[in-house]
């Protein structure tokens, strides 16, 4: 790759530029694994793109939960097509004989006829045909022209909300159901189709101005972040669901680390008694030492969750990741709270069902509210009144929360004397440090009393566990 | 020799070796043979990531060796071992010869004869070509991915009383790993990766016709539906290519003509490992026991 043609060619700075922005994404990329991929991909043909993106996944991504940001990234990098293709060219010389001089037209007739070209693809769920109409529809109807090179722009969501996809799900259902499906699978198929296309129009219109303004932009600003790196309180539906999926395998892997380091460090203080029995057989001489064997400490662990609005999600994964590492504890009670206590320990049963408990504990939730606003003082006098046995000397206290009280009474002498009761206290922030203390929060008032820890994804809150089990 | 020309090639003979690879997978075996580099695979249990490798050897016509990793695997199981026994009986032998010097006898039992060759040295010292599979290396303790590291990067192993032994030529090395714990950065950063995950519905129906021919083509549909299907639930264990194969032999040997709610929910147990999963499957599916 010293070769000055190559260098001039702009493939070296592409790669170069393309390995920048996965660092800057939060790849690990090592000089050493460049060098591999020069080597790869000067071992393969470039006729394909799959196979060079292949080539590059293979030797620059280690971790699966780094694949879709790097799938995004190459797109970017190294898109499908350049425009609107070799598609839009040919549309331009049928369609430019009516004379009107622009490339794309964009009409009432044009839109019905594009939706009836969409509605047959998705019904044939013909992939290739979807990536052109996919292109077309950014280009056609997502255009936002600016006033001078470089200004104009592409939004998918213009795109979206003109052709609406989402509205063709029936007719698509229709033509499943005379293949010859049942209702149950037309529906589900169709609805997969349509998310696949509109995710495919927001890559392209990504693609698009990535074109325009230069894929470092694009990069810096419309990429999300890795799953185990979003922010609780800032996800989306889907990220829920894939970060749910993520709380069994993320349970384990802690486990075995556990176990590991448990092991690691198992060997108590000097069987003092056992060692010298032991050394009448070496004529007196210790040879081998003998040690006690350490009592495994465990924790007794209550969990207290705020589950108004704001925070509910991070109060459940962080209530399904501590119960599916109950093993590692001693014994786990959980209670949510609003503006009044209400104890869920029973909705976790051992074995028992994710989608169950995740519904039973949203339903549950209403008996944590008499008023429904979040009011810290009362529910933690309130969980004093009716739970004070709950915590002891032997336990360790979690609060889960983002201490946004309303403004009311604190009640910081009534978690004083929590703090002081058990053996430990932590309380659990889902927001970033920067915004602690802004308006209505608590959280420097509570942080003066018990450890406030800033914990707002899934790395931050394994971590967290890890620590509190060991 | 070259294990692989092309990516295509790649995929025609792992798939004459009974191995239905997908795009991705045939250039990343390619890649491994053609940039001499470990191959790590990561995936759910059942994927076919072991059955990688042995397709792999079967393919190029290479002998596999294996290393099936567990914790407190030490050098000793791993790399290669003195055999002390015969050591001691050289020792006593010479002894009451009494012609013989120790240093004479301190070279002696320090040759080959009686070294113990365990899978990681036997890969390397072997002259024809070797597929050398080390599974489920996650399992390991961490200390074994150091000793990994001198034999992944330079294929070679340094014994004190011997020297380097160097490759003589560099076997196709492939790790699996059910990501239980995360390897370390330097084990990874060696390795070429790939995620095998399960396969789409296409794929998945060849392969269950390809391993179990007996069965029906219309049951086969029928059966990489439903799986497709709980793949789509949140389930503890969602089921893997093994099982779907699992389920296709328990179907046949039946006599099921036909998968329909009573015989799905009959054999369920094939496919699904945990009760609270199986609860699910019948609520979702609506198989009405």
């Amino acid at each position: 790759m010293t070769d000055p043609a190559a260098a001039r060619s702009g493939l070296l700075d592409r790669h170069i530029a393309f390995l920048e922005a996965l660092r800057g994404a939060g790849l690990s990329v090592s000089l050493a694994e460049d060098l591999d991929a020069v080597a790869a991909l000067t071992s393969v043909e470039w006729t394909d793109r799959s196979i060079v993106h292949d080539v590059y996944a293979a030797t620059l991504v280690k971790r699966q939960a780094q694949r879709p940001t790097f799938d995004a990234l190459f797109d970017l990098y190294f898109p499908r097509l350049v425009g609107g293709g070799v598609a839009e060219a040919q549309r331009a010389e049928t369609e430019g004989s009516e004379g009107d001089g622009s490339p794309v037209r964009d009409n009432a007739a044009a839109l019905e006829a594009f939706r009836e070209a969409l509605a047959e693809a998705l019904e044939q769920g013909d992939e290739q045909r979807l990536q052109e109409l996919a292109a077309e529809m950014v280009g056609r109807f997502g255009a936002m022209p600016g006033r001078g090179p470089g200004l104009s722009s592409w939004s998918a969501y213009t795109a979206l909300q003109r052709v609406a996809p989402s509205q063709l799900i029936e007719r698509i259902v229709a033509a499943l159901l005379g293949e010859g499906l049942t209702e149950e699978e037309a529906e589900r198929s169709a609805g997969r189709r349509v998310g696949a296309f509109t995710a495919t129009v927001e890559a392209d219109a990504r693609r698009r101005i990535a074109e325009e303004k230069g894929a470092e932009h694009v990069a810096n600003v419309a990429l999300r972040p890795s799953i185990d790196r979003i922010d609780f309180t800032s996800a989306r539906k889907a990220d829920l669901e894939e970060m749910r999926r993520e709380i069994y395998p993320l349970a384990r892997r802690l486990a075995a680390r556990l176990t590991k380091e448990h092991h690691a460090k198992r060997r108590g203080p000097l069987d003092f008694r056992h060692t010298v029995r032991a050394s009448m057989s070496t004529g007196g001489v210790p040879i081998a030492t003998h040690h006690r064997p350490k009592r495994p400490h465990r924790t007794e662990l209550v969990v207290l969750c705020d589950v108004s609005g704001s925070v509910a999600n991070f109060a459940q994964f962080t209530l399904l990741l501590v119960f599916a590492m109950r093993e590692s504890f001693q014994k786990v009670r959980a209670f949510t709270f609003i503006d009044h206590v209400h104890e869920v320990t029973h909705h976790f049963k051992p074995g028992a069902d994710v989608v169950d408990v995740m519904s039973d504990l949203a339903a549950s939730t209403a008996h944590a509210a008499l008023w429904g606003r979040t009011n810290y003082g009362r529910a933690l006098t309130k969980f004093v009144e009716e739970h004070s046995d709950a915590i002891g000397s032997k336990t360790s206290l979690l609060i889960l929360g983002d201490a946004r009280s309303n403004y009311s009474d604190l009640a910081a002498d009534v978690l004083k004397e929590m703090a002081g009761t058990v053996r430990h206290a932590w309380w659990l922030n889902p927001e970033h440090r920067r915004h602690w203390g802004t308006g209505d929060s608590a959280a420097p008032a509570y942080g003066d009393i018990v450890d406030m820890v800033e914990c707002r994804n899934l790395t931050q809150l394994a971590e967290f566990v890890h620590d509190l089990a060991l | 020799m070259t294990w692989f020309s092309t990516p295509a090639d790649a995929s025609d003979r792992l798939h004459e070796a009974g191995y239905l690879a997908d795009a991705t997978t045939a250039t990343t075996s390619y890649l491994a043979g053609a940039l001499e580099k470990p191959l790590l695979i990561e995936g759910p249990a059942g994927v076919g990531k072991t059955e990688l490798a042995k397709a792999v050897a079967r393919a190029t016509g290479a002998d596999l060796v294996r290393l099936q990793c567990y914790e407190g695997l030490d050098e000793a199981r791993a790399l290669y071992e003195w055999n002390y026994k015969k050591q001691l009986l050289r020792i006593q032998a010479t002894s009451s010869q009494d012609d013989q010097d120790w240093a004479a006898t301190h070279d002696d039992i320090f040759a080959e004869e009686f070294l113990l060759t365990r899978p990681l040295l036997t890969a390397i010292r072997r002259e024809t070509p070797t597929v050398l599979l080390i599974d489920e290396v996650d399992k390991t303790d961490v200390e074994v991915e150091g000793l990994l590291l001198e034999v992944l990067s330079d294929f070679q192993v340094t014994i004190p009383e011997l020297g380097t032994i160097e490759a003589t030529r560099r076997p196709y090395v492939v790790l699996t790993s059910n990501a239980s714990r995360e390897l370390s950065e330097a084990v990874k950063r060696r390795c070429l990766y790939l995620h095998l995950d399960y396969p789409d519905a296409e794929r998945e129906r060849e392969i269950v016709a390809s391993q179990v021919p007996d069965l029906d083509d219309k049951v086969t549909g029928q059966l990489v539906a439903t799986i497709a299907r709980l793949r789509e639930l949140e389930l503890k264990k969602a089921p893997s290519i093994a099982e779907s194969v699992d389920w296709a032999r328990t179907l046949v040997a039946l006599e099921i003509g036909d998968l329909d709610d009573k015989a799905i929910t009959d054999t369920l147990g094939v496919i699904l490992k945990h009760s609270s999963d199986q609860a699910r499957a019948v609520k979702e599916l609506r198989l009405g026991r």
